[in-house]
């Protein structure tokens, strides 16, 4: 929609400069520091589990006892995603339809 | 004078000199009339202001407490942020109606009774329109009548509750109501249409994403908020709500996933943060309400923040879809920034506001005992970094580069997004300053211990990674245009067509009928005579309460009838 749009550079295309993510390599960096904090925060569980075992003073302290098991954070975050985007998925067969389907 | 004035009167009333003015002092101007309002709201300190009688109704035209004081402060830096945002709209009208729409607002939580909190909820749903329709596109002035309609409707269901709750009570005092007689659940649908519960949450997606770059950020400010209070006044503690808000927390979020419109994506992302303050009023604990107040603050300033970025987006770019956009963040840096910190407070980053509020409302639920609720409440957690906090500046800043090169987003947005962005992280991280402390009730709860911390991490970091896995594995939904259905289908297309064969089986049978009708109206004449006449069943004096009922269904009706033309 033409009126809505303000200040656009019909240049479009390369404006020739190199932006931070046109590098695979800083691509592939975010990818990595992101897969060490995941790594990091789920060892924070097996600490906990650690201390514990030893009665010392916990890092995660459960008010339920299956809310306290090893990962369920980490499991429920990444289970409910994925199940999210099938659902969501299977949901696009019956419900999708045209853009304009209701100005016709 | 000074003290019988409501503070609500200085956006709306000042509103009226705004077109009077030009260039630099108009602007002034504008920004002024939010900090005046503010610091007049400030100075009037706790306590009730205004009781008049007009009829035989004690009304009460201001009350300040612990419960609408915030909401009151809220509103005004909700305006001032918004105006700022807005600055570049087209033509004033923009501006006097969101000043009207946010003194409606300031009004409406202000009011110490029934019938002054009608009065502003109708002001509301008036002056919100001219901010859908100001978009002046076909689309636009269907959007905003379809939601003019409901919003309407909601206001005629409110006013018949009134009407027969004070018939029942003899109280117009907006006080605890709580559910269970006929004039209480016409005012609990009331706000619940308002509040956007389910089923009745269409206008909210249908609408917002139709208005203006700017008017969807007023739009996500105010009327579900002024909802969320009044919810909170009359009906905190009501068991429904729980479910409710459970519901409406979890169903969008799959919507939010398929669909393509980022500012609808942004639409269905404010039900599920609604779902988490209704869902905290339904528990009714003071933690509870506590946390249904700050999260009701902290939402209007995070889902400011994003409205605003995606506004700044359709500003530049003129597209909002996440099939046209992409790779933005090389041409609008900063809009991507800030948009990130608005996506990382709705997802409740540690530091940042969602954190802090939305915690509250998930302990009350599991002190309380409601542990499905609260697997619920944790799953849609997850579901909102999922769509808000990573589909939203992904799609939009970075995925593929969709090679658009655009100007980054002009100062006055920057400023604005940037005072939105900065709330976002002092309330997250200095909750005590100023958030907790202007609460309800009394806060003895700590957010930013290491169990909830380490927790919250953890759901957010491995959603995350569920969303890199199915990117990388290609499973996840690519944007597609595209419309998906859902209950506004039933009234958007069904309904038409069903008036539609109606009126041409009408029109067809109409010929036919006519000649019958001519031979029945004499005998027509005799039965009225008989039932209408003195004596007869419709002559008779009715209670006020079937009047309303009957004069709600007709009005309805009317609504409807024009709905369908």
């Amino acid at each position: 929609m033409a009126t809505d749009s303000h200040g656009s550079d019909h240049s479009a295309g390369d404006d020739g400069r190199q932006h931070v993510f046109d590098d695979p390599k800083n691509v592939k960096r975010l990818m990595r520091t992101f897969y060490a904090i995941c790594i990091g925060v789920f060892a924070l569980d097996l600490v906990n589990l650690v201390q514990g075992w030893m009665g010392a003073h916990e890092l995660r302290h459960a008010e339920r006892t299956w809310e306290g098991l090893p990962g369920f954070y980490a499991f429920y975050g990444f289970v409910g995603c994925v199940f999210l985007v099938l659902v969501a998925k299977v949901m696009r067969t019956f419900l999708m339809r045209d853009e304009d389907y209701y100005d016709r | 004078m000074i003290g019988s004035l409501p503070p609500a009167a200085v956006m709306i009333l000042g509103a009226i000199l705004v077109p009077a003015l030009r260039g630099r002092l108009q602007k002034a101007y504008i920004l002024a009339l939010p900090l005046v309002g503010l610091a007049y709201l400030i100075s009037l300190g706790e306590g009730q202001f205004g009781q008049v009688t007009v009829f035989s109704y004690d009304l009460t035209l201001v009350r300040i407490d612990g419960l609408s004081r915030l909401f009151g402060y809220l509103f005004h830096i909700a305006a001032l942020i918004g105006l700022i945002f807005a600055m570049r709209a087209k033509s004033s009208m923009e501006h006097v109606a969101a000043l009207v729409y946010a003194g409606a607002a300031v009004g409406a939580v202000g009011a110490g009774d029934l019938i002054t909190l009608f009065v502003f909820w109708e002001l509301l749903a008036v002056s919100s329109t001219f901010l859908i329709w100001a978009r002046e596109t076909e689309r636009s002035y269907r959007a905003g009548m379809r939601y003019l309609i409901i919003q309407v409707g909601s206001g005629v269901l409110l006013l018949s509750g009134i009407l027969v709750h004070s018939q029942a009570t003899g109280s117009v005092a907006f006080e605890h109501l709580g559910v269970g007689t006929l004039g209480t659940n016409l005012i609990f649908l009331a706000f619940g249409i308002k509040c956007a519960f389910p089923l009745f949450h269409n206008w909210l997606t249908d609408a917002y994403p139709e208005a203006t770059y700017s008017g969807a950020v007023f739009l996500s400010a105010f009327t579900t908020k002024v909802a969320v209070y009044a919810l909170a006044r009359g009906f905190a503690g009501t068991d429904v709500l729980i479910l409710i808000g459970a519901i409406m927390t979890g169903f969008p979020i799959f919507f939010a996933v398929i669909e393509n419109d980022l500012r609808r994506v942004l639409g269905y992302s404010m039900i599920n943060q609604i779902g988490f303050m209704v869902c905290g009023i339904g528990i009714g604990t003071e933690l509870a309400i506590n946390g249904a107040v700050a999260h009701a603050f902290n939402d209007v300033l995070f889902k400011g923040l994003l409205f605003m970025s995606m506004g700044a987006v359709l500003y530049r770019t003129g597209k909002i879809n996440g099939s046209e956009l992409g790779g933005l963040y090389k041409s609008m840096p900063k809009t991507a920034a800030l948009c990130m910190v608005g996506a990382a407070s709705i997802s409740a980053f540690p530091l940042f506001s969602g954190f802090v509020s939305k915690s509250m409302v998930m302990s009350a639920a599991l002190h309380e005992g409601h542990d499905w609720v609260w697997l619920v409440l944790l799953f849609a957690s997850a579901g909102v970094f999922h769509h808000a906090g990573i589909k939203i500046p992904f799609f939009a800043f970075f995925a593929h580069d969709s090679g658009i090169r655009v100007k980054e987003a002009p100062r006055s947005m920057l400023v604005a997004m940037s005072i939105a962005a900065f709330l976002c992280i002092f309330n997250g991280s200095f909750p005590n300053v100023f958030l907790y402390a202007n609460l309800p009730f009394p806060v003895d709860y700590i957010p930013f211990t290491s169990a909830h911390v380490i927790a919250q991490l953890q759901v957010l970091f491995f959603s995350a990674l569920a969303f890199v896995w199915l990117n990388l594995s290609g499973r996840y939904p690519p944007e597609l245009r595209s419309t998906n259905l859902d209950v506004e289908w039933v009234y958007r297309r069904v309904a038409p067509r069903i008036v539609g064969g109606v009126t041409a089986m009408a029109t067809s049978a109409r010929a036919g009928v006519l000649g019958v009708l001519r031979g029945a109206l004499n005998g027509l004449l005799t039965v009225v005579q008989r039932h209408a006449g003195p004596g007869g069943v419709m002559a008779r004096t009715w209670g006020t309460g079937t009047s309303v009922i009957w004069v709600a269904l007709l009005l309805s009706a009317l609504l409807l009838m024009y709905y369908a033309r």
